[in-house]
């Protein structure tokens, strides 16, 4: 407990500028994986519990991309193409076979998967942590700003994820694809009945929630260390996103990561070993008080 | 009353033949195995309460089992407390856990359900990691449990040990029992199957599934201060998710609706890992592909499938039996 030292940073613009930035990272990553999530809870009600693992996919194979091209902006729209085509097989070949079974069934699917796809990891990459390194295209001096500094791949990875997003709302909302999609989500049967074919769509939604977590991953591999299993602690902080913004909302998504990445960054400061803590009691009182979420629509 | 009097001797005989194990000699490995299976089959039989007879999905149970096995070691450690007020102490403070993370997540559907006691399961594995001056850490709690004598019973003597621990099984299975073939037993699966409908008839659900979450806790800690009492310390994993799925796994290849299908699942479970480890480091792969072979092929438990074919057979043989008389009745009526 060191509230001193939080009191002492919010005083000075340098240090609020340095955590505001790390935060808006850590939020960018959490809003790329749980806007994955909530799509594919809203549009097929099922909780990808193995989201985590196309995240770890996604930046390894980034990794692998950047080794052998050599050029960062290849490899990470490499790996959000990949890790989306195998999403859409995963759901085709695996998922979709529990849809109409229970909870369980799913969770054991994913189970699996998070076990199976740790293994192979350490079996293709070996069981040591890797890292990228800062890719030259980024080696520039960093950008400073009343006082604080900047690292200029934190505001692409910042851009990037905005973008992003900002362009899954705009498909979402604004597009034919988006209201066959949004129709989906309330009746998959009717749509199929108005021949439209629904399973298409399904797949399609799983393989750009499953691109989401690919490109989080790759935004995340300059500036993580990649181990087996990296994405599970990701994949809890999700949920947590999720539960605060509302389930299938992917603007309550954007401003729960927000919240809980600045939770984390200034809590690192002021409380560094009760931050699990405090973001716990936010999803808690969520929870209590409005049990929909901030922005979610109430329970089905 | 008979189904009591008759679960009673077959707990009874169980105990027997768990006690006969070391009179006969077996080797130590053998005793090894049962006393691992007792701990990890203490922990997949009270998830089944929730899983199997209550419809309450949870992937965090593994948290009530490390906090069991903390609560029991840190209280022998601090060289306060009897081995029997530690346990007390253990299975008090694994029941007041529960209640709180119950409170808080009962009352959600299934899939918000599934995923914030998994959520709560990480934050109490984080508490541990963290808190490295209280738990040790990554490293666990090191150094030994101390196991003074109580009553004339040590328990650092391997066999006293292993008595002990059956005794407290085949209790905690007794109980469970006594639980299932209950009216609240029969409340819980009411619940399983149609909460409006129990709603309708005056079941405070909320209440009657937090006493369910809170009962199996207990017992998942008492699985938890097995095991510690058995390796003489407690480790973080005791409480990772991985556990927890694990235990969930135990459900699936014993099957959930046979009282004691998880116990099968678990004893098949440790044989695959200890078979898969004598061959491959992978065992995380094998178990992923047994898994999906399982829920993808026969979409249910291998038990769960023997007992329901053998239902269908014997009510098709009853069937057979009821059509001959009638077939015999009719003759005579022409």
């Amino acid at each position: 407990m060191d509230l001193d030292a939080l009191l002492r940073c919010v005083g000075t613009t340098s240090c609020v500028v340095t955590q505001l930035t790390s935060g808006m990272i850590i939020g960018m990553l959490l809003f790329l994986i749980a806007s994955g999530v909530t799509l594919i809870f809203g549009v097929l009600n099922v909780i990808n519990f193995a989201h985590g693992s196309l995240y770890m996919i996604g930046a390894y194979a980034a990794w692998t991309f950047y080794q052998l091209t050599g050029s960062y902006f290849v490899s990470a729209l490499g790996a959000a193409v990949a890790v989306g085509v195998l999403g859409v097989l995963f759901e085709r070949v695996l998922m979709s076979k529990v849809y109409g079974s229970n909870v369980l069934m799913q969770l054991l699917v994913c189970y699996a998967v998070v076990l199976i796809s740790d293994d192979l990891i350490k079996i293709i990459w070996g069981p040591v942590p890797l890292s990228m390194g800062m890719p030259p295209e980024f080696r520039l001096p960093p950008i400073r700003f009343m006082g604080g500094v900047i690292p200029p791949f934190y505001l692409f990875m910042i851009l990037a994820a905005m973008a992003i997003g900002l362009l899954l709302w705009l498909v979402i909302v604004r597009t034919r694809f988006g209201s066959i999609v949004r129709a989906a989500a309330i009746n998959g049967p009717m749509v199929s009945a108005l021949g439209i074919r629904v399973n298409l769509y399904y797949a399609a939604v799983f393989g750009i929630g499953s691109a989401l977590a690919g490109a989080a991953g790759a935004l995340a591999a300059p500036v993580r260390s990649l181990t087996p299993g990296m994405g599970f602690s990701i994949l809890i902080e999700s949920f947590i996103v999720t539960v605060i913004g509302g389930m299938g909302s992917i603007v309550g998504a954007f401003v729960a990561s927000i919240i809980i990445g600045l939770t984390r960054s200034f809590g690192s400061i002021g409380f560094p070993l009760f931050v699990d803590g405090v973001m716990f009691l936010i999803m808690a009182l969520v929870l209590i008080f409005k049990p929909s979420g901030l922005f979610g629509r109430p329970h089905r | 009353m008979a189904g009591r009097w008759r679960d009673l001797g077959l707990a009874a005989l169980g105990l027997l033949l768990l006690l006969l194990v070391p009179a006969f000699g077996a080797p130590p490995a053998i005793r090894d195995f049962i006393m691992f299976g007792m701990a990890y089959g203490l922990l997949a039989m009270s998830l089944n309460l929730l899983i199997g007879y209550t419809g309450l999905v949870s992937f965090g149970h593994a948290m009530f089992f490390a906090a069991g096995a903390y609560a029991f070691g840190l209280a022998m450690q601090s060289g306060k407390f009897s081995i029997p007020a530690a346990f007390v102490l253990a299975i008090g403070f694994t029941a007041v856990m529960a209640l709180i993370v119950g409170a808080i997540c009962v009352r959600l559907n299934e899939i918000y359900f599934a995923f914030l006691t998994l959520a709560f399961q990480m934050l109490f594995y984080n508490i541990i990691l963290g808190w490295v001056s209280f738990t040790g850490g990554d490293q666990g709690l090191m150094g030994g449990i101390p196991r003074p004598k109580f009553l004339g019973i040590d328990l650092a003597d391997r066999t006293q040990l292993y008595i002990f621990c059956s005794v407290a099984f085949v209790v905690c299975i007794a109980i469970l029992r006594q639980i299932v073939t209950s009216p609240f037993g029969y409340t819980l699966r009411m619940i399983r199957d149609n909460q409006e409908r129990a709603a309708f008839l005056g079941i405070n659900v909320p209440v009657v599934k937090l006493a369910c979450f809170v009962i199996s806790a207990c017992i998942a800690g008492v699985g938890g201060i097995l095991l510690t009492l058995f390796v003489s310390g407690a480790y973080p994993n005791f409480g990772f998710w991985t556990t927890s799925g694990e235990a969930i796994f135990m459900i699936l290849l014993g099957g959930s609706n046979v009282f004691l299908g998880p116990l099968v699942g678990t004893v098949i479970l440790r044989l695959l890992n200890d078979i898969t480890v004598s061959y491959t480091s992978h065992t995380e792969l094998v178990l992923g592909i047994v898994i999906l072979v399982l829920v993808l092929g026969l979409r249910k438990g291998p038990l769960d499938l023997l007992a329901e074919r053998w239902e269908n057979r014997r009510q098709a043989a009853a069937q057979a039996i009821r059509d001959a008389a009638d077939k015999d009745a009719g003759k005579g009526d022409s």
